[in-house]
């Protein structure tokens, strides 16, 4: 069953349950490195300002398409960790409608202990990522409603 | 006699542990830690005699006074400066060179006029002088890097000119350890009549500085890289200059006589410190030079000259990695990067070893745009710090590279 068959929930189930197998934090971050090592990189060309948040210690670029009423994302960073960070919110984000976007709430990111990349003082931009996402599901809300 | 185990029980956070590992604290050029006699000092002032400084006719005011007094002349004498009216205490170092972009900038500076700085500052170093640019429509020149990360000195007759109103230049850069010849330029740029600021935020804590040799007209630097508190830094400043330049802000203690007609300010070196002053910092940092001298500048220079050499062997053994600031002289940073390695990642990694390190830009982007960086990462190693810490460090990068590659 792929991601987008799932519900958000599911999925975020499934990544808590991957990350309770993991003991300490060099592993969960080998985890992480390999799920970065998985995120397909992006076309060069969104690689630009356009698409870079802000505010983030390594440069993460997200490209939002929108196709049938559902919002894929496609996300890069130069760095490895931050990519596989961008990876599991892709994974629970990616191929959404606009509202379950908006209305998600991510309650892995505290399981997974990833909730102190959550503050706004930590620069790898976590905050900054979803932060973004939602604003483009409730740009493209706006849109539809046009 | 130097022992560093000594020394480390004096820095009560240094037995802390971060993840279940020991400290390993490697980021003594963003901020020191603090020796107990300091903390005890600060601690004291807010439990025993604190009142404010020059206004109170009782005892607790004069003894505030006194101590702040003291510890202005204990700055004084640790930087060998000639006068007590030439140390204001201020926020730090960017509050002190603010202040003489500002004032200095009121008094002397014209449209068309110069600055002139370094490849190799802080932003504190440069965006004053920007900003005061900007209202003063004068220019700022720069003297560039050399590939080892020392500066072209030789280019300073070409850079400059009838135009330049002052020399402001960082004793050490921040990003890249690499110690600048201070002397050498105050000396050139004398010979033109031009006044130079040392930005001292990475030297003073590292080695000697004697204001009367090095013959600077401002040295700036801040309490917090130098074992005090935070929020207390020093701006010395000779006495012709910070007599005919106008104060930076108004208000209490930099004032002698208001009246709604005319205002006549405080003499030296009140003038320049409006409002009540951190006096507790300033006591916190009289503290801490007494402290280093206790210890004794020169088994510091030669503890931390043997941490950089013992740093950069073992570094260099390792495949893969690029020192930037590649020179003789320079302070105990060590501004690296991994191949292939983000230096986030890196970063990320090492501090779940208990490795503190900084990573990113140091505040000095137009550095890492020389050499065509984002950012490195920075250990940046003081007297406490030891050979055993270096090697958990060597072992943290086996373990980044491990992981990454």
């Amino acid at each position: 069953m792929s991601y987008q068959e799932m519900t958000i929930e599911e999925v975020q189930n499934e990544i808590i349950e991957e990350f309770s197998m993991l003991d300490d934090w060099m592993e969960r971050y080998d985890h992480l490195i390999e799920e970065g090592k998985d995120l397909p990189p992006i076309d060069e060309k969104y690689k630009k300002n356009d698409y870079l948040i802000e505010g983030c210690q390594s440069r993460v670029w997200i490209y939002p398409e929108f196709i049938d009423g559902r919002i894929q994302f496609k996300a890069d960073s130069d760095a490895i960790i931050v990519r596989g960070i961008i990876a599991l919110l892709i994974k629970v984000l990616s191929g959404r409608t606009p509202d379950e976007i908006i209305e998600s709430d991510l309650y892995f990111i505290d399981r997974v202990g990833l909730s102190q990349n959550l503050s706004p003082t930590r620069s790898n931009g976590l905050m900054a990522m979803l932060k973004q996402m939602k604003m483009y599901a409730l740009a493209y809300k706006a849109k539809q409603k046009n | 006699m130097f022992d560093v185990i000594k020394i480390r029980s004096d820095f009560p956070v240094l037995a802390t542990t971060v993840y279940d590992k020991p400290l390993v604290y490697f980021d003594n050029a963003a901020t020191t830690q603090k020796p107990e006699e300091v903390i005890n000092a600060i601690k004291q002032a807010y439990t025993t005699y604190y009142s404010n400084i020059h206004r109170g006719v009782h005892a607790l005011s004069d003894i505030s006074s006194e101590k702040y007094e003291s510890a202005r002349e204990k700055v004084r004498s640790f930087i060998n400066a000639g006068s007590v009216e030439e140390i204001i205490f201020t926020a730090g170092t960017t509050a002190s060179v603010n202040l003489v972009a500002f004032s200095f900038g009121e008094r002397y500076v014209k449209s068309g006029d110069e600055i002139l700085i370094s490849g190799l500052e802080h932003h504190a170093n440069i965006v004053p002088w920007q900003m005061m640019c900007q209202r003063k429509n004068a220019h700022l020149k720069v003297i560039p890097v050399n590939d080892d990360g020392t500066l072209r000195i030789e280019e300073i007759d070409g850079l400059i000119t009838e135009k330049t109103k002052l020399v402001s230049i960082t004793q050490v850069s921040n990003a890249l350890g690499v110690i600048i010849p201070v002397k050498k330029i105050i000396d050139k740029a004398h010979e033109y009549d031009i006044p130079v600021l040392v930005d001292g935020a990475q030297g003073v804590q590292h080695g000697h500085v004697d204001i009367r040799e090095l013959d600077c007209d401002f040295y700036a630097f801040s309490g917090h890289k130098i074992y005090g508190p935070t929020g207390i830094g020093v701006l010395y400043g000779k006495k012709k200059w910070l007599e005919e330049m106008p104060p930076y802000q108004g208000g209490g203690d930099m004032v002698e006589r208001v009246s709604f007609e005319k205002t006549t300010y405080n003499k030296l070196p009140f003038k320049f410190e409006a409002g009540t002053t951190n006096f507790v910092g300033a006591i916190g940092i009289g503290k801490a030079l007494d402290y280093i001298e206790s210890v004794g500048m020169e088994d510091i220079i030669k503890h931390e000259k043997e941490l950089t050499e013992y740093a950069s062997t073992r570094m260099k053994e390792i495949r893969g990695i690029e020192i930037y600031g590649n020179t003789k002289e320079k302070i105990s940073i060590m501004s690296f990067l991994i191949d292939k390695v983000h230096q986030y990642d890196a970063g990320m990694i090492l501090d779940k070893m208990g490795i503190a390190v900084r990573t990113g830009s140091h505040c000095a982007q137009p550095v890492m745009a020389r050499f065509g960086i984002d950012g490195t990462i920075r250990a940046s190693m003081c007297f406490y710090n030891t050979r055993e810490e270096i090697d958990v460090l060597i072992e943290g990068i086996e373990k980044v590279k491990r992981m990454m590659l």
